[in-house]
C-alpha cells in the first residue's frame, strides 16, 4: 500500500507536518494488554464498588430490573455498530425501531410528538426551555425547587449566558408539593415556562393540570419533567403540559455511575418545529411502500448551523433503543404492574419511616428519621451491606436531617425491614 | 462487477401496534411480597391512569422476532466499511462492552458512597490522565455527553475565562468547512458567529484571520485536521494570532484519529478541545449515540471546568464541588460513564505503541483510496490527505450523476455511503474516512466499487441516478415526509 501511495515508510505520511507540531516521543503510556488482563483489571475496580449491596438510593438514577432481551437487542452489531441513520434504504432497522420509539413516548406523556432523544433528562430540562422560549418569544423562566438539585444547575449552565433569567418557585413545607400561589405569584407576561418535576425530587406527585392552567393563563407554557419514567405506567399523564422533558434509564439502562442514560422531549404538534433534537418521520419509497426517514431536519445543526434550535448532532440511540425494548417486553399491562409493585413496596417501607411531607408519593419519600442524622444511620446500614437513603442537607439546607429513600421492585423486604430497624420503628 | 453481496431474501414485519393483540405478555414479575396499595387511595382517584392506550401486547418470541427482522434492514461496521467522513466508523472491540457490563461498574449508583465508588473513580482519573497525555493538554472533564456538548462546555470555559478578566467578548469565528455544530454551538453560548473563508489549500488563511480577530473575538473554533482531511499547518501561526489579541483557540477534535500518537494539540498552541470518544477511541456509535464528548484545556482555563471534579485524597478519590470559577454543571451527575470505561478499554488494549500504529494506519488507508480514485473523480483540493480525503463529483455531474447517486449507488456494492455534500465548501462533496480498521482486501472492493460506479455513470448514468436496486426499501420520499410529517402510528381509524 505504502507503494501504492509513492512512499518509503509509514512516517513519510506525515512528512508534511511542521516540525514543531510533532510529537518527538512515544505516548507516555503503558504497552497494550490482552484481553485477558483488560477484562481483569475492570472486574477489579468492579470489585472497588458496592458489588453485592442493597440500595435504597434513587433520586434521578434508579435500580429497575433490565429483562434479558434488552442487551440481546441492543448487543446486535447491527443495532450497535450502525451509525445514525441518514442513508434510510439501509437503515430502516433503526428508523422504524425510533418511529416506535417517538409513539411509545406519545402514548405515556400524553404528548403528541416526541424526539428521538437527547442526552438525559437535565439537558432535556435545559433545552426545552430554550425551545419555550423560542414558542414564547419570552425569556424568563420559572423552575420549582423540587425540580432535581442537579438538573437546575445544568438549567443554570445552559440560560446563563442567554439572558434568560430563572426564579424558584417554593415547595409548601406540609405537603412537599409546588407551592401554586407561589407559582401565580411569580408569574408575569414575560415568563416564557414553569418548570416542574412530577414526581418531584421529593417523590411528590405535583398538581400538573392546576399548574398548567395557571401557567397558561399569563400565556406560559407548562414543561413536565419526570426522572422516573416508570411511574408514567400508573400515573394519569400531563396532558395540559405543553413540553415533556424527560429521563428514560429508568427504562433498562443500568445506573452506571451515572450514564449514558437517555433523554427526551415531547410536546404537542403544533411546537414541533421548535424542538430540539432528531425526529423520525413515515413516508414511502419510490415504489410506495412504507418507509421511515429523518425528517424535519431543517431545525438542525448540519442544515441550519447557527441558527438552529440546538447544536446537539449525537444523541442517546442505543439507550433509547433499549428503552423500546423495554416497554415492549413489559407492555400495556407489565408496565402498569411493574409501577403498582414500586408503589406498593415504597408505601410499605413509608408506613414504617416517619414521612416528612404528606403529599402523594410514587416510589420515593422523605423521611425525617428523628433524632439521628441520616449520615449515621447509614453509616450502620452500610455494615449490613445496605445503602440508604439520600441525605438531603447538602441540597437542601432547611431539610437538614431529612433523606430521600427509593423502593424499587429489587428492593426485597427483609432489606426493608432492615432499614426500618435502622430508623427505630 | 458487483463482488461484495448477493441478495437473499429479508423478513417483512409490521410496527409492534400491528401485531399487537390484548392479553399476549413478555413480561414476568415475582410476586409482591409486601401487601398491596391500592393506587387510587395512595395517589388520588382522578391521577391514576386507567391504561396506557395503544401500548403494545406481544409475546417474548414475537419481541425477539420483531426487533431481530429490524436488525437486518441495517448496515453496520460489523458487515463490512463504513467510510463516513469525520465520523470515524472504526471496528468497536467487544472486549469494551463486556468491561462496561461488570456488575460492580455496571450497577454503580451515581450517590453512592464515594468510598465503595473508588473503582469507578479510579477509571474516570486513568482516563483523565490517559486523555491528557494524548492531547498534550493540562486538565481533562468527562462530563460532556458528546462531541456537540463538550463544544458548547469549550466554549463556556472560553467564555467564563474571558468574563474573569472582564469582558466576555462577542463573537466566535468559524472557518467556512466546519461542523455545523461549531455554528450552532456559539449561538448556544450567546455568541454571535463570523465565518471566515478558507485559502485554495483548504485551509484557514492567515491573512483572512489575522484581519477578523480583534478585541470582539472569543475564539477560533477550529477543526485540525480539518474537514478536507488537512492539516492546517499554520495552526501554531494562528495560535500566535488569535493570543496576541488575548482571543483564544478552540480545537473540534472530530478527526483527532489523525494525530494520536503522531501531535498533541496541546504542543501546537490549543487552548481548548473536545474529543469524541464515539470516534478516536472506538465506543460504539449504536445508531445515534451514547457518544461522550471530553473537553481538555490548558492550565489557565482549568479552575473553570465543570463540577465535580476529582480530587486524590490520601484516604482515596473524592469528588470537590468547592470551585468558585467553575461554569458549574453540564449534565447531571459524572458524564457518560459507560461510554468511558469503553474507551479506557480501547487504550489500554492498545497502549502507546498501537494507539500510534492505528494512526499510521488509518493515514495510509486513506491515501491509498486517494491515490487509486483520483484517476477517476475529481480531487478538488490538493494538501495531504491525513484520515480522510474529498473528491467532488464534478466530473459526473457532467452525465447527470451526484453525489448522492453515487453514494445510493454504493449501496448496491454491498458498501455504506460516504459523507455527502460536506465540506460545504467542496460541491458535490464525497468524503471518504476508511479509518485503520480496514484491510486492503476492504479497501480494495469499496475501491474497485467506486471506479466501477463511475464508469456507470458515463455508461448507463441513469443506473446510478435511480440506485439503490437491491435494497429492501428503494429511494425515499423524504421531502413528503417533511412536508406532511408523520412522527407516530396512530390506529387506523385515528387517522
Amino acid at each position: 500500500m505504502l507503494e501504492a501511495c509513492g512512499l518509503a515508510s509509514l512516517e513519510d505520511l506525515f512528512a508534511h507536518l511542521p516540525p514543531e507540531v510533532r510529537l518527538a516521543r512515544p505516548l507516555a503510556l503503558p504497552p497494550g494488554k490482552s484481553e485477558y488482563e483488560i477484562l481483569d483489571y475492570f472486574r477489579a475496580r468492579g470489585q472497588e464498588c458496592a458489588n453485592g449491596y442493597a440500595s435504597f438510593l434513587g433520586a434521578g438514577a434508579y435500580r429497575h430490573f433490565r429483562p434479558v432481551l434488552v442487551d440481546v437487542v441492543a448487543s446486535r452489531g447491527e443495532f450497535l455498530t450502525a451509525y445514525t441513520p441518514y442513508q434510510s434504504e439501509i437503515s430502516q432497522g433503526i428508523l422504524t425501531s425510533i418511529f416506535e420509539f417517538q409513539t411509545m413516548i406519545c402514548q405515556l406523556t400524553g404528548m403528541e410528538a416526541a424526539n428521538a432523544s437527547m442526552y438525559c433528562g437535565s439537558t432535556a430540562t435545559a433545552e426545552a426551555a430554550l425551545m419555550a422560549a423560542r414558542i414564547t418569544g419570552r425569556s424568563r423562566i420559572l423552575a420549582a425547587r423540587s425540580l432535581h438539585p442537579e438538573y437546575r444547575q445544568v438549567l443554570a449552565t445552559m440560560l446563563r449566558n442567554l439572558e434568560m433569567p430563572i426564579e424558584e418557585i417554593a415547595y409548601d413545607s406540609a405537603s412537599g408539593q409546588t407551592d401554586l400561589e407561589d407559582l401565580d405569584r411569580k408569574l408575569d407576561e414575560q415568563t416564557a415556562a414553569v418548570i416542574l418535576q412530577s414526581p418531584s425530587f421529593f417523590g411528590i406527585v405535583e398538581e400538573l393540570d392546576r399548574a398548567a392552567d395557571l401557567a397558561h393563563r399569563k400565556g406560559a407554557l407548562l414543561i413536565h419533567v419526570f426522572t422516573e419514567a416508570v411511574a408514567l405506567g400508573l400515573l394519569e399523564p400531563a396532558r395540559e403540559a405543553d413540553i415533556v422533558a424527560g429521563e428514560l434509564q429508568s427504562f433498562a439502562a443500568p445506573p452506571s455511575f451515572g450514564g449514558p442514560y437517555a433523554g427526551v422531549i415531547a410536546t404537542k404538534e403544533k411546537h414541533v418545529r421548535q424542538m430540539p433534537g432528531r425526529l423520525v418521520g413515515e413516508t414511502k419509497d419510490v415504489q410506495g411502500n412504507r418507509a421511515y426517514c429523518l425528517t424535519l431536519s431543517t431545525r438542525e445543526q448540519h442544515i441550519r448551523r447557527e441558527k438552529a434550535t440546538s447544536n446537539i448532532c449525537t444523541n442517546q440511540a442505543l439507550v433509547a433503543l433499549m428503552a423500546t425494548v423495554f416497554m415492549t417486553v413489559y407492555g400495556k399491562e407489565g408496565l402498569r404492574e411493574l409501577a403498582r409493585q414500586n408503589l406498593s413496596k415504597a408505601h410499605y417501607l413509608a408506613s414504617r419511616a416517619p414521612l416528612r411531607f404528606s403529599g402523594p408519593f410514587f416510589n420515593e419519600f422523605v423521611t425525617a428519621p428523628g433524632p439521628r442524622a441520616p449520615e449515621q444511620i447509614n453509616r450502620e446500614l452500610l455494615e449490613r451491606k445496605i445503602i440508604g437513603g439520600l441525605p438531603l442537607g447538602p441540597y437542601y439546607p432547611e431539610l437538614d436531617g431529612a433523606m430521600l429513600l427509593c423502593v424499587t421492585e429489587m428492593n426485597r423486604r427483609a432489606d426493608m425491614d432492615a432499614l426500618a430497624e435502622a430508623f427505630g420503628s | 462487477m458487483i463482488r461484495k453481496v448477493r441478495r437473499h431474501p429479508v423478513q417483512n414485519e409490521p410496527l409492534l401496534f400491528e401485531i399487537s393483540e390484548p392479553g399476549k405478555r413478555a413480561w414476568q414479575l415475582p410476586p409482591l411480597d409486601v401487601p398491596e396499595t391500592d393506587p387510587a387511595e395512595a395517589l388520588g382517584e382522578g391521577r391514576v391512569r386507567r391504561e396506557i392506550e395503544g401500548f403494545p401486547e406481544v409475546s417474548e418470541v414475537e419481541a425477539v422476532r420483531h426487533f431481530t427482522r429490524l436488525s437486518t434492514w441495517n448496515y453496520a461496521i460489523d458487515l463490512g466499511l463504513y467510510p463516513l467522513g469525520s465520523c470515524t466508523m472504526k471496528y468497536n472491540p467487544r472486549v469494551n462492552e463486556a468491561a462496561a457490563r461488570v456488575e460492580g461498574l455496571a450497577w454503580a449508583h451515581p450517590y453512592q458512597p464515594e468510598p465503595l465508588s473508588q473503582g469507578a473513580m479510579e477509571i474516570m482519573a486513568a482516563l483523565e490522565q490517559a486523555l491528557a497525555e494524548i492531547t498534550g493538554m493540562d486538565a481533562v472533564t468527562l462530563q460532556p455527553a458528546a462531541g456537540a456538548h463538550g463544544e458548547l462546555t469549550g466554549i463556556l470555559l472560553v467564555r467564563a475565562w474571558l468574563a474573569s478578566q472582564g469582558n466576555p467578548r462577542k463573537k466566535i469565528l468559524v472557518p467556512d468547512s466546519a461542523h455545523g455544530t461549531n455554528p450552532a454551538t456559539a449561538r448556544m453560548a450567546g455568541y454571535a458567529v463570523e465565518n471566515i473563508r478558507s485559502n485554495e489549500l483548504g485551509m484557514v488563511d492567515l491573512s483572512v484571520l489575522a484581519a477578523a480577530v480583534n478585541e470582539d473575538v472569543a475564539a477560533l473554533m477550529l477543526t485540525n485536521p480539518n474537514t478536507l482531511g488537512v492539516f492546517e499547518t499554520e495552526i501554531v501561526r494562528a495560535a500566535e494570532i488569535l493570543h496576541a489579541k488575548g482571543a483564544q483557540l478552540y480545537m473540534d477534535g472530530a478527526n483527532m484519529n489523525a494525530l494520536v500518537g503522531i501531535a498533541r494539540p496541546g504542543d501546537f498552541g490549543v487552548d481548548v478541545m473536545h474529543l469524541n470518544l464515539h470516534k478516536t477511541f472506538s465506543t460504539p456509535h449504536g445508531g445515534g449515540g451514547p457518544g461522550s464528548g471530553p473537553v481538555a484545556v490548558r492550565a489557565h482555563l482549568e479552575p473553570f471546568l465543570p463540577v465535580p471534579r476529582l480530587e486524590k485524597t490520601p484516604e482515596g478519590w473524592r469528588f470537590q464541588y468547592a470551585r468558585p470559577q467553575s461554569i458549574g454543571r453540564v449534565k447531571a451527575f459524572y458524564g457518560n460513564f459507560g461510554v468511558m470505561v469503553r474507551a479506557l478499554a480501547y487504550i489500554l488494549a492498545h497502549g502507546a505503541e498501537g494507539l500510534k500504529a492505528a494512526t499510521m494506519d488509518a493515514v495510509l488507508n486513506a491515501n491509498y483510496i486517494r491515490k487509486r480514485l483520483e484517476e477517476y473523480y475529481e480531487l478538488p483540493h490538493r494538501a495531504p490527505t491525513m484520515h480522510e480525503c474529498v473528491f467532488s463529483d464534478q466530473r459526473q455531474a457532467r452525465h447527470g450523476v451526484r453525489t448522492m447517486d453515487i453514494a445510493k449507488r454504493l449501496i448496491d456494492y454491498g458498501f455504506h455511503p460516504y459523507t455527502v455534500s460536506f465540506p460545504l465548501i467542496v460541491p458535490g462533496a464525497m468524503m471518504i474516512e476508511p479509518t485503520e480498521t480496514e484491510s486492503k482486501r476492504e479497501l480494495d472492493l469499496f475501491i474497485d466499487a467506486l471506479i466501477s460506479i463511475a464508469q456507470e455513470a458515463e455508461t448507463d448514468p441513469e443506473l446510478v441516478r435511480s440506485a439503490p436496486h437491491s435494497t429492501r426499501t428503494a429511494r425515499v420520499d423524504e421531502v413528503t415526509a417533511a412536508r406532511r410529517p408523520v412522527l407516530r402510528w396512530k390506529p387506523p381509524q385515528q387517522l
